[in-house]
């Protein structure tokens, strides 16, 4: 008997996403000799994507980028990270560690990356390579949902294409996948599971940056700022250089942002407004790009099992996203666990179960111990205590005392300090309250820090212009986000957490008006998807319908 | 496509030979804003405006690229014109990706009308079919940017005696079947849609709504392919052109041409320019929408009045 999916076009694996985790298992695949079809849904690859800006290569990892990409860091990436520091800030009193100890443990070499050059790059590359072997990389196709037979996972189906049936999805469709929330495997509710970085590349002449960090041509720097000067949002900031651009960006976590009703682009205005910086930038500041992401945290959500049926999730779009304490690792896991996924596929492949590719991806995540950097043993047993409100208190009331200020103001506990950060083991179960973030750096820098005593001239640009310099294909009459409940108590949170909207700005993605009807007011949540950047950000704050927009449709990054 | 393993490469593969289309195009000066040049009495300066591809053939050259990506074979640019129409037809290999072109040129065939250049044309076509292979499409554009003629397809179609699709907006194939199914607008009206069959071999006449779908990833992996493969085709454009001249094509020097052309221009007078756009509001007098316009006129029928 003949069904209606036996007309459908076939190939041996269909990946969905040529970000790093997509290309990753898309190379491997061609390696193995099988038909894989790449459909991505920017106009280019990296047109979608958004990262801080570093790529690690850690010795232990299973896969390094440049084992899989012949001349990665030359083609593809800036400068390497050769200089690693956080400063600790209290008002104008900054105290600053090198971390290049912590920075190096585990890291084979370590390069700033902007993302539409890089990951344009791996695209020509997984084109070459996949042609080989029967498919090749589509652009501008958005794939929005899975093809289902008899209930069971068997393809994809695609806005600009007929559905497509293969052996292997894998899904490497970032942070929002559509497909892992369509099978069940992953969802949009705890705003806690979740950071939200901010970003601006900034113009800088190569010799300006060699001059101003004092690095030779060859080498980068990467810095990153705690302390009080985002308030007592949870989170930090970070400076890397590239070749002729500085990435600077803030991350925090999601649920602290949207507690204290924070506004992203304040909080990234406020670092690129720090004196700390002025004398990096020297008056002069050009603003090429602002930018959002979301970022799942790992240690919560990144999926144990990132498998249904056929479908196997890599990357972001399986959480599989690392924050070490300040340093936050995504790209080098999507690597792993793309090619680790087609290693599966290949040494499963004519199983008769469709889910002995997806067994075999999870046992090797585990068996490489990806996984356990994803979700580290030691957090799990300490979370339920150090996350406690009681005990947060308890140590912030101490630390906050003329005892906290003897523990942390004294000379060895300034080594101790710098030794702790060090501490991949120390930072890995740092928790995820004020007190890493806020309360620590701000004591650090009160107790050792050095006064700045100049101000910044910088004046980054309105959220307005930000918009205004974007590129965006804007899929008139076709929004791809639907507001489902518009009162504030349910989506108000949007208004200021989406990095493209604020209270009183009418230009942005969400806005809040107050309507006076038969004498009672309300006030109610509108969305306008215009300027969305993609973040996925009002997906977990606010209730929506979130799909992305149709292939080549809406926001085109150009750094990224 | 179903069941077992296939062969790597099997889903892209154009198969070789299936469908031979031929697609007519023109050179035309070029309108845009700033490449056209006029002299003092308002006429156009052909040596100083450049020479472009007809727009409206890029709607043909879409519909034969549709036809090898989908059917594979081959495709064949086909111009009249000067030498310097070389260019045009370089262009159409890089547009529509095309295999080879043949350029139609001779100092006799100057000064041709559309009469002229259809037999012209249909001397190239049936000298095509007996040397090189029999064609299954031609492919014309909707009509001229610089004549507004759209008679030249049509006429050549009636010399070689085929059936003919005009303002086809959408096109299907079945190669097995030699069949072609077309969604075609019913007196050029975009509100009215009819689906027509005809038999290969046939003329289409594209209309500027058409658009070219391709809902299969193994069509659209052939497109790209086929893109990497024509920009270095086009890039070595002379290797691949061929010119016939009036020899060639066996034609008496009194049925082309100027000489072989029935209609002559008297003169050429400039377009005016069209009024500027007015506002209308529709009132439906049952309603009471009409006492305030009413109002309105009030003062000016008072004047006229007086």
């Amino acid at each position: 008997m003949t069904t209606e999916t036996d007309v459908y076009e076939h190939y041996e694996a269909v990946v969905v996403g040529c970000g790093p985790g997509g290309a990753a298992a898309a190379s491997r695949l061609a390696d193995h000799g099988i038909e894989t079809l790449v459909l991505e849904r920017g106009t280019e690859a990296g047109a979608k994507n958004v990262s801080g800006g570093l790529i690690y290569a850690e010795e232990s990892a299973p896969y390094k980028i440049d084992d899989l990409f012949d001349g990665f860091r030359e083609r593809a990436s800036e400068r390497p990270v050769t200089d690693y520091y956080i400063h600790n800030i209290a008002g104008n009193a900054v105290k600053t560690y090198d971390l290049t100890d912590l920075h190096e443990h585990d890291t084979d070499w370590c390069d700033a990356v902007l993302r539409r050059e890089m990951d344009s790059w791996l695209e020509q590359r997984v084109h070459e390579k996949t042609s080989e072997t029967g498919g090749g990389v589509l652009t501008n196709v958005h794939v929005d949902g899975l093809l289902r037979e008899n209930g069971e996972i068997v393809g994809v189906t695609c806005d600009e294409l007929d559905p497509i049936k293969a052996d292997l999805i894998v899904a490497a469709d970032g942070v929002n996948s559509e497909l892992a929330r369509e099978a069940g495997l992953m969802d949009w509710e705890e705003p806690d599971e979740w950071f939200q970085g901010v970003k601006a590349v900034v113009d800088m002449d190569p010799d300006a940056i060699d001059d101003r960090f004092d690095i030779a041509p060859d080498e980068g720097a990467a810095h990153l700022f705690s302390g009080d000067l985002f308030s007592d949002v949870r989170g930090g900031g970070f400076l890397y250089t590239n070749e002729d651009s500085l990435s600077i960006g803030t991350v925090f976590h999601l649920d602290s942002l949207v507690e204290q009703e924070a506004e992203p682009h304040e909080l990234l205005d406020a670092l690129l407004t720090h004196p700390v910086l002025a004398g990096w930038f020297q008056n002069e500041y050009h603003e090429r790009e602002y930018a959002a992401k979301l970022v799942p945290d790992s240690k919560k959500v990144a999926h144990r099992r990132p498998y249904r049926d056929r479908l196997v999730l890599v990357g972001d779009a399986a959480g599989q996203m690392q924050a070490q304490g300040p340093i936050i690792k995504g790209m080098n896991h999507a690597v792993s666990a793309g090619a680790l996924a087609a290693d599966a596929f290949a040494v499963t492949r004519g199983n008769r179960d469709p889910e002995a590719a997806g067994r075999r991806y999870t046992k090797l995540l585990n068996d490489s111990g990806t996984m356990d950097k994803l979700r580290p043993q030691r957090y799990e047993l300490s979370r339920s205590v150090s996350e406690h409100d009681a005990v947060t208190n308890a140590v912030e009331r101490v630390l906050d005392s003329p005892i906290g200020s003897l523990a942390v103001g004294n000379p060895i506990a300034d080594r101790l300090l710098e030794r702790a950060y060090n501490s991949p083991f120390l930072v890995s179960m740092l928790p995820d309250t004020k007190t890493g973030y806020v309360t620590l750096p701000t004591l650090i820098a009160e107790e050792h820090g050095k006064t700045i005593y100049w101000d910044s001239d910088v004046e980054p640009p309105s959220l307005e212009e930000r918009i205004g310099d974007l590129t965006y294909d804007t899929d008139v009459g076709n929004p791809h986000i639907e507001l489902l409940e518009e009162s504030y108590e349910e989506s108000g949170a949007a208004v200021t957490a989406c990095p493209v909207s604020a209270e009183d700005f009418g230009g942005g993605c969400y806005r809040s008006e107050t309507v006076k009807t038969n004498g009672t007011a309300e006030t109610l949540v509108s969305l306008d998807t215009q300027p969305c950047v993609e973040c996925g950000t009002c997906a977990i704050v606010a209730d929506t319908e979130w799909e992305h927009p149709r292939g080549g449709k809406g926001i085109e990054f150009r750094e990224g | 496509m179903i069941g077992g393993h296939r062969h790597a490469n099997s889903n892209h593969t154009v198969a070789e030979g299936t469908m031979r289309s031929i697609v007519l195009t023109k050179g035309v000066p070029d309108f845009s804003e700033g490449a056209v040049s006029f002299d003092e009495d308002g006429h156009l300066e052909r040596g100083k405006t450049p020479t472009v591809m007809n727009p409206n053939d890029e709607f043909a050259l879409q519909a034969a690229l549709q036809t090898k990506v989908r059917h594979g074979g081959h495709v064949t640019g086909m111009s009249m014109g000067p030498p310097g129409y070389a260019e045009v037809l370089q262009g159409a290999m890089e547009t529509v990706y095309a295999d080879d072109t043949y350029l139609l040129s001779d100092r006799e065939l100057a000064a041709s009308d559309t009469w002229a250049t259809a037999i012209t044309l249909s001397a190239g076509l049936e000298k095509y079919q007996e040397e090189i292979a029999d064609v299954d499409l031609v492919f014309a554009g909707f009509k001229t940017a610089d004549g507004e003629t759209g008679q030249t397809g049509p006429q050549t179609c009636w010399a070689m005696d085929w059936p003919i699709v005009t303002h086809v907006i959408a096109l299907d194939i079945d190669p097995d079947e030699r069949m072609l199914r077309a969604k075609r607008l019913v007196e050029g009206d975009i509100d009215e849609v009819e689906t027509v069959e005809a038999p290969l071999p046939c003329f289409v006449v594209t209309d500027p709504e058409f658009e070219p779908t391709y809902r299969k990833a193994s069509h659209r992996l052939t497109h790209k392919e086929l893109r990497a493969e024509t920009q270095q085709r086009a890039a070595n454009h002379d290797d691949y052109l061929t010119m016939w001249d009036h020899t060639d094509l066996n034609l008496d020097p009194d049925y082309i041409g100027l000489d072989g052309s029935p209609t002559i221009v008297s003169s050429v007078d400039p377009i005016p320019k069209a009024p500027s756009e007015r506002e209308a509001t529709m009132i439906d007098p049952a309603e009471d929408e009409i006492a305030p316009v009413l109002e309105e006129l009030q003062p000016h029928a008072a004047e006229a009045g007086d």
